[in-house]
């Protein structure tokens, strides 16, 4: 196709008969010629007209050929201008005179159309060539100027994200390198409100924007949570379900999570595909490994996640050491690896004053001749006094955070509600304000919706619950229940609802109260065999969910109790 | 009788010039006309680059036109020149001289 557009090709050549030639043979060929006769000509119809091609004779009055090709390369600069020399020079000298010059190939006298017809064809095909690598080049270093825009964007949010926790606490050492971000390893550390510190190390599979882009939704989900309050738990839940629903399949978070509490001097562990993690007594000099029992954040679903995690004491002296693979998988110049057995001897060297922490940077940057001290992510834990934790983080504010804590609600609905409105995805609503009943929703529904329906049914409506122990009756029942809601003039059904904080957890106090006149309430809470019917009010279930069920009065009142804990 | 032009050479210029064919006969014989006179002054004030200069480009647009004899008189003194030689060049340049007749005669009868 480019081989039917025609080119400009210039000419230089002071003997007029040559020249003639040239053009004539240079013009059969379908090509648009500018003709000169010197080497200043040459230059200035080179700027004047930009040539595909420059056919340049060596010897030439004013400017010679081979300082008319210096100035025109010059002037092309990366664009490819083709200069092929005419020449009947043939000493090796004069040669390498021309491709010093700039020169790209030589034409001979006398001259053959044929070989021209091939040069000036090979030499547009190269001139292409180069164009399209240009074009080629120009992009890839706009992507990539782009790209490094991007990431110098995404490392901002990140550490803006980031550095909202307590990573600088003094119980914490760490090392991450500054572009970490990009290796996909994450350090986020954040205390919750009952005071216990949350610490989660995670590696991405994968480099660059990708490994990236996993770690933000970590982080936040972590800060987020961890500051009302939330339990590890539920913290591995959402961030696993989150990078599950995120992330490609093949991308995912090696992770280890740890939750110190610091007046129980006990840590809780969870390591999804990370290395060992190391506990190293101070009394015994032991290290004890934790391994990876689980597998990372991001490749199982929620139903299959497994969050069980190991309780251990941890004296005031002890660490806990967490890491990436770039410790154990640093290599030394032959290609090996530094490996568990090396990192464990670091911690076997009593005789050194060094702290591990610093032995083992050392080590891993003499092991590898610093080659991948980029790759190195680390952070060392203590048991530290549970004030000094705190003071650290004085401008945290848990009414900022911390949804809701403390609280009552009274709300009693009347007769026109009971008909159009169904009060409980209202009030389920707002008890997940509170993030430690956020995951007992299920649960808290239950009880809410058995007391609703028994204070409506049996206490507002007067429906008997014997009529639910056959067939015919349920559907009886349910027809009553119709009637009577619309046809109800009076009544009411209120519900009081309290929360408390109660050490590392909290009780939700439900009160439910109807208009009704109660009932022999006595009998079926102690009767634990009355679930098997179709009726009972279903009390024997809710007890077994509350903490205490209690009927008032002449059972127009209910009273339940449930309490969460957050190291559940 | 030797030949002073290169008959096929000629041929293939004559096809690929078509109606330019004696206009570049022409100019090739006006060239070499003006250039004689120069190769000789360039000799009188030896005046090598010149000489060598002039000589190049005659053995170029001869060898072009296929008066390969008298290209090879001419690289004879381009060399000399080149040496910035004076011996030998002025007989040269009298076989130029003859050879040129010779030439011009040949190209205005092809």
């Amino acid at each position: 196709m480019s081989e039917s557009v025609p080119l400009t090709i210039l000419i230089a050549d002071d003997t007029d008969s040559d020249r003639l030639i040239l053009e004539t043979i240079v013009k059969k060929e379908g090509h648009n010629v500018i003709s000169v006769c010197d080497g200043e000509e040459a230059v200035a119809a080179f700027v004047e007209e930009s040539p595909d091609m420059v056919l340049l004779d060596a010897l030439m009055p004013k400017l010679d050929g081979f300082g008319a090709a210096r100035k025109i390369k010059e002037l092309a600069g990366e664009e490819l201008v083709p200069i092929i020399f005419l020449t009947s020079l043939t000493d090796t000298e004069s040669l390498v005179r021309c491709l010093d010059a700039g020169g790209d190939d030589f034409l001979s006298k006398p001259y053959n159309r044929v070989i021209l017809k091939a040069k000036i064809k090979s030499f547009r095909r190269m001139r292409e060539m180069h164009q399209e690598v240009q074009v080629q080049r120009d992009q890839i270093s706009s992507h990539n100027d782009h790209l490094m825009q991007e990431q110098t964007i995404a490392k901002q949010v990140f550490d803006n994200i980031a550095h909202t926790g307590c990573l600088n606490a003094d119980n914490v050492k760490y090392i991450l390198s500054p572009l970490a971000v990009f290796n996909g390893d994450v350090i986020v550390a954040a205390v919750r409100p009952s005071g216990s510190m949350m610490v989660l190390l995670g590696d991405f599979t994968g480099h660059g924007l990708p490994a990236a882009i996993g770690a933000m939704p970590l982080a936040s989900s972590f800060y987020g949570m961890v500051q009302k309050g939330f339990s590890m738990v539920d913290i591995l839940r959402e961030i696993n379900q989150k990078l599950k629903q995120i992330l490609p399949i093949g991308v995912f978070c090696c992770a280890t999570m740890v939750d110190m509490s610091f007046s129980k001097r006990k840590i809780k562990i969870w390591n999804g595909g990370l290395p060992d993690c190391y506990l190293h007594r101070a009394s015994s000099g032991e290290v004890e490994p934790i391994r990876s029992t689980h597998l990372p954040l991001g490749v199982l679903d929620n139903m299959s996640f497994k969050d069980d995690c190991l309780h251990i004491e941890m004296e005031e002296d002890d660490r806990l050491y967490m890491w990436s693979d770039g410790i154990i998988e640093s290599r030394n110049a032959h290609g090996e690896m530094f490996g568990e057995e090396r990192l464990m001897g670091l911690f076997k060297d009593s005789a050194s004053s060094i702290p591990v922490f610093d032995r083992i940077l050392t080590a891993v940057h003499e092991y590898s001749q610093g080659e991948r001290d980029d790759d190195l992510s680390m952070i060392e834990l203590s048991m530290a006094d549970p004030a000094a934790v705190t003071n650290t983080n004085l401008e945290y504010e848990p009414q900022r955070y911390g949804g809701m804590l403390e609280w009552s609600l009274d709300l009693e609905l009347k007769p026109s509600t009971f008909r159009m409105f169904d009060p409980l995805p209202l009030l389920l609503n707002i008890l997940v304000e509170v993030p430690g009943l956020r995951s007992h929703s299920g649960t808290l529904y239950t009880i809410l919706a058995e007391l609703y329906s028994n204070a409506l049914e049996h206490g507002v409506l007067g429906l008997d619950s014997e009529w639910k122990k056959t067939p015919e009756g349920f559907a009886k029942y349910y027809a009553e229940r119709k009637t009577r809601v619309d046809q109800l003039q009076g009544g009411y059904v209120r519900f009081s609802l309290d929360h408390q904080v109660m050490g590392d957890g909290g009780a939700l106090r439900i009160g439910v109260e109807d208009s009704g006149d109660g009932f022999q309430h006595r009998e079926n809470i102690n009767n634990t065999h009355k679930s098997e019917g179709y009726s009972g009010r279903g009390i024997p279930l809710i007890s077994t969910l509350c903490d205490s069920l209690r009927y008032i009065g002449s059972g127009n009142r209910v009273e339940a109790v449930f309490r969460w804990d957050a190291d559940d | 009788m030797t030949s002073s032009v290169d008959a096929e050479t000629l041929t293939m210029l004559k096809d690929v010039m078509e109606d330019d064919f004696d206009t570049l006969i022409t100019t090739y014989v006006d060239d070499v006309v003006a250039r004689i006179p120069r190769l000789k002054a360039a000799l009188g004030s030896q005046n090598f680059e010149d000489l060598r200069h002039c000589a190049h480009s005659l053995k170029g647009s001869s060898s072009n036109l296929g008066a390969l004899p008298l290209a090879d008189l001419c690289m004879q003194v381009e060399t000399l020149a080149k040496e910035m030689c004076v011996e030998g060049v002025e007989p040269l340049l009298t076989q130029i001289e003859t050879e040129f007749h010779q030439v011009k005669a040949q190209l205005e009868a092809f």
